[in-house]
């Protein structure tokens, strides 16, 4: 019980983005066969949630983690503006090779967070749709 | 192994604040804190989520009353709270900016001995459906997500 408190901040964004499930590395029928609707050639799209969450000392000065403002601008630098209103598949080259699913998006988000300067990242979660959600943390990143 | 089991009950409540540190300039505090440095302040619904472990009583089923629950949040958070001036009014906040990290961690404080059947797990505190606090022991994190 004498363990000290732990405070993470979240932070949720949205964006809308089309995607199509696809591997260069399977035949046109096993991609039918695995990826299902979600191979359809002309892609299909999802309004995106990503809730990250990040740790850190809180500055007694500004009762703060990490500032809003700075995790905003960053966030809208490293992908918001790069993912909104884009085909993953053909607007980021991030893609290029890696079938876009929602568990290499989370992984992709958590490296790009990762830069950020002013607190730690601890996880990235994503929804899909109001059904589907992805997570990928430190933990899983870091082995512990 | 642990059968611990996690419960969570929400509560709502709304009151205004404002993020101002007499330590910094005018000026200063207008850049770190922006719209939130509004000297007349503004406000917020928040959202609570108070998540309890425990293994659950073999006669009841419960880890610990929702009832009971209820009751403490309503004393120790509602009372407190609800439709009050966070900086102003609340003794617990004086001196702190009263952000969503000092707030969940209030909280978890006022909480923690209060809860005597089972045992606090994590306080997440929503000041708008997009930003939110956390508090927890450390390494206590992962479940009950």
């Amino acid at each position: 019980m004498s363990s000290a408190l732990k405070i993470e901040l979240g932070r949720r964004y949205h964006f809308s983005s089309s995607h199509r499930l696809h591997s260069a590395q399977l035949s046109e029928e096993e991609n039918q066969r695995v990826f299902g609707k979600c191979n359809n050639p002309y892609g299909h799209g999802h309004n995106y949630v990503v809730e990250v969450s990040l740790s850190g000392e809180v500055d007694p000065a500004t009762g703060m983690i990490a500032n809003i403002a700075d995790l905003d601008t960053f966030v809208e630098q490293q992908f918001l503006e790069e993912f909104d209103h884009k085909s993953l598949n053909e607007d980021v080259p991030a893609f290029r090779e890696k079938v876009p699913t929602t568990e290499n998006l989370c992984i992709e988000i958590y490296r790009r967070m990762k830069a950020f300067p002013n607190a730690r990242v601890e996880r990235v979660r994503i929804q899909e749709t109001g059904n589907n959600s992805f997570e990928y943390s430190r933990e899983n990143s870091e082995g512990n | 192994m642990s059968a611990d089991v996690y419960l969570t009950r929400k509560i709502e409540f709304s009151a205004s604040h404002l993020y101002h540190n007499p330590n910094l300039s005018a000026e200063e505090n207008r850049r770190i804190f922006g719209k939130c440095n509004n000297p007349h302040g503004h406000g917020h619904n928040y959202t609570l989520e108070v998540t309890i472990a425990g293994e659950p009583d073999p006669v009841t089923g419960m880890v610990l009353d929702l009832k009971r629950l209820k009751e403490i949040l309503q004393r120790e958070v509602m009372e407190r709270m609800d439709h009050k001036h966070l900086n102003f009014e609340v003794p617990e906040l004086e001196g702190k900016i009263p952000t969503c990290e000092n707030i969940a961690r209030v909280i978890w404080q006022l909480l923690e001995p209060k809860i005597t059947l089972g045992k606090l797990h994590r306080v997440r505190l929503y000041e708008s459906p997009d930003l939110f606090a956390d508090c927890y022991r450390n390494g206590g994190n992962r479940a009950g997500n």
